[in-house]
């Protein structure tokens, strides 16, 4: 019988079926940081359990890492004693830690691909709802609570219900300027905030065809924003060649035996999905988001919503975001004046960002009205990108070049927004109080649609400022 | 592991209205800066309940009614739909069930937020739209009636009323059998995983 992805993959992980129903399944990976983990370690040692197969777990640390200060003992105390306690409880129970020092730190999602971790056909579950990203090679990957990831360690399985599976296909190319980003901002708000849940997302198409795994990345990553636990691309060429070489990668010895089983966990042509869905990729222009979820989000030369265009629930939440955002429906968000400029995350942190963006900001300069930061998501690629010389780029326009971490996606760390400033960001959330203001006020978009903010000191067009 | 059956959970209740509540709003990010979760219950909808002047806003978490659940550390909260949205922090259940909330009646439930509450024996129960209202609409006007969640019958009454509840059937039967928390479950099937572990090439490291 004709199979997706996703139902092979469980049957490969299918452990047994549990008294109450559910299946327990075989998690291959496990990805740790130190914000969801240490009260997981806590309940391992109240019940005097072991970690089962500790050499299948691997942490790193990103969420409260300053990214402004590499010396230790951070200022922050609170961040000094997470890491420390990261630290401990990888060593106790013998965990691979990749931790500040090892050049290989980065945002949980960055350092699984990077590592070679990460690969198709597999099960990975991280205490991280943007585990999702994972996806992107063809795994099965989702976020799990801090409970769940005290049993992953104590078992290497989850207790789950298995999902429905809606096939997301979009087709045809791209227009200038348009980017990942664009279209899974565009999914979501055609779909919802809610319409993933239940299911498993599989994206399909032309236009994922033609993806790195960069940009799958990207769009996978914010399958949680839809509602979806998890969402991946069938592994292709591309998958194979991204993986070849990384640390973790099969060696050459088992290389070719790894890609047949790899090529065998894509959906089977004729296999039966739950739900079809289909986008015109060339209808889909730059998109910006303008109120307080991720599926508020209008094309950039729009209008918002009017509010009696929306149905009456739609509206209780439109209404409460326009009060937040201090934006008024049916006008123009274009021409919007911006504080902050934040480029980074699991979403867009990664190396072609930081090379699309440079490309354009040559002898560009950001207004001075803006504080602009550019976070590398990981060591790695912070260190690739000043390899590369992007770093000069950023810092001559006047960006702040950074550390890496998850800095003002979350505003753990230091890296807030004060009272109601405004920020154009390459984030995945724009929830009240996200980036560490209550007041504050985020208008997720593309990493070049960021940069043309940061220019400009307002949001706007980046086809126009950079006639791309 | 020998746990509580949750058949039915009964208390005060209170009305947090609003759909698409994300676990931002529940616990604001810098709370997660710990190592436990003790203390996390004072904090619950921290941003909402306080403004940025430090002065305390209107907000049902601010309410008497939430004060007398508070102190009874038992009580249902009533939401609204696609409750529990967004990070998978289980910081939120937890600081919920800490401030004294041990069941939620809603429209519908974020997955995530669903699972981290059942664990802890809490139950997400849901009501059809319009039950949803009337039961919202009862629990502003009757604060002193207790509201009661049947997870075994799955009903909800309070007073004379009743609606009917639905929650995902694997869930209702560990709470009803004291199995909510899975892990002896998953202990038991040890065998069962070693095998399964040698039968995945990459787990064996290939
Ligand atoms: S970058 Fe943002 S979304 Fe990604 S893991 Fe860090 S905090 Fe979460």
């Amino acid at each position: 019988m004709a199979k997706t992805l996703f139902q092979k993959v469980w049957e490969a992980h299918t452990v047994r079926k549990l008294p109450n129903g559910q299946t327990q399944l075989f998690i291959g990976t496990h990805l740790i940081h130190e914000v969801t983990s240490p009260q997981a370690f806590g309940m391992l040692r109240d019940l005097g359990l072991k970690v089962k197969y500790p050499q299948r777990t691997f942490a790193t640390v990103d969420h409260i890492v300053p990214t402004n200060e590499l010396k230790e003992p951070y200022s922050d105390p609170i961040a000094q004693e997470m890491i420390e306690a990261l630290r401990k409880n990888t060593q106790d129970f013998g965990i691979r830690f990749f931790d500040t020092n090892t050049g290989t730190q980065g945002i949980v999602h960055m350092v699984g691909p990077e590592q070679g971790i990460t690969q198709p056909g597999t099960t990975i579950a991280c205490g991280d709802s943007h585990t999702a990203t994972h996806g992107a090679f063809g795994a099965i990957a989702f976020g799990i609570g801090t409970t769940q990831v005290r049993d992953v360690l104590a078992t290497q399985t989850l207790a789950l219900s298995p999902l429905k599976v809606r096939r997301i296909e979009v087709n045809g190319p791209l227009s200038p300027g348009v980017y990942a980003k664009d279209v899974i901002l565009h999914i979501i708000r055609v779909l919802g905030v809610n319409g993933g849940i239940g299911y498993a997302y599989e994206y399909a198409g032309s236009t994922f065809d033609n993806f790195s795994l960069e940009e799958r990345m990207t769009v996978c990553n914010m399958s949680i924003e839809g509602g979806a636990r998890c969402g991946y691309v069938n592994p292709d060429q591309k998958t194979f060649d991204y993986i070849k070489g990384k640390p973790y990668a099969p060696t050459p010895a088992d290389w070719d035996a790894a890609v047949a089983r790899w090529q065998s966990f894509a959906s089977d042509a004729g296999c039966v999905y739950d739900n079809t869905v289909k986008f015109d990729g060339a209808a889909i222009r730059p998109t910006v988001t303008w109120g307080i979820t991720p599926g508020q989000a209008v094309f950039i030369d729009e209008k918002m919503p009017a509010l009696e265009s929306l149905n009456a629930a739609d509206r209780a939440t439109a209404e409460d975001a326009y009060k937040h955002m201090k934006l008024a429906p049916n006008t123009a968000i274009k021409g919007t004046k911006v504080d902050v400029c934040f480029l980074g995350s699991c979403t867009n942190g990664r190396i072609s960002d930081l090379r699309e963006v440079a490309k354009y900001l040559k002898g560009r300069k950001v207004s001075p009205s803006v504080k602009a930061i550019v976070v590398p998501g990981s060591q790695l690629t912070a260190i690739q990108a000043v390899h590369e010389g992007l770093d000069k780029i950023y810092i001559e326009a006047g960006f702040e070049w950074r550390g890496a971490g998850c800095s003002m996606c979350l505003a753990m760390n230091p890296d807030k927004l004060v009272g109601d400033q405004l920020c154009a960001s390459s984030s995945n959330r724009n929830f009240k109080g996200r980036q560490g203001s209550q007041t504050g006020r985020t208008v997720l978009m593309s990493p070049l649609m960021v940069a043309a903010a940061a220019i400009t000191g307002q949001v706007t067009d980046a086809r126009e400022v950079f006639k791309v | 592991m020998s746990l509580a059956k949750v058949t039915q959970v009964k208390g005060l209740a209170l009305a947090v209205p609003g759909d698409d509540i994300d676990t931002d709003r529940i616990i604001p990010a810098r709370f997660l800066r710990c190592v436990t979760f003790d203390g996390l219950g004072e904090h619950a909808f921290r941003d909402e309940r306080t403004g940025p002047d430090g002065k305390e806003r209107p907000h049902p978490m601010n309410s008497a009614q939430a004060g007398r659940i508070a102190a009874a550390k038992q009580g249902v909260m009533v939401v609204g739909f696609n409750f529990g949205c967004g990070s998978s922090r289980e910081h939120a259940p937890q600081s919920l069930w800490r401030f004294g909330f041990t069941a939620f009646v809603g429209g519908s439930f974020a997955e995530i937020f669903f699972g981290n509450s059942t664990t802890l024996g809490v139950p997400c129960v849901t009501l059809s739209k319009d039950d949803l209202a009337e039961c919202d609409a009862f629990v502003r006007a009757n604060p002193d009636v207790d509201l009661s969640v049947d997870v075994e019958k799955l009903v909800v009454t309070a007073g004379t009323k009743s609606w009917s509840a639905s929650i995902a059937a694997s869930a209702r039967d560990g709470l009803v059998n004291g199995k909510w928390d899975p892990i002896a479950d998953l202990l038991d099937g040890a065998a069962a995983v070693d095998q399964c572990a040698g039968s995945l090439a990459y787990v064996v490291g290939k």
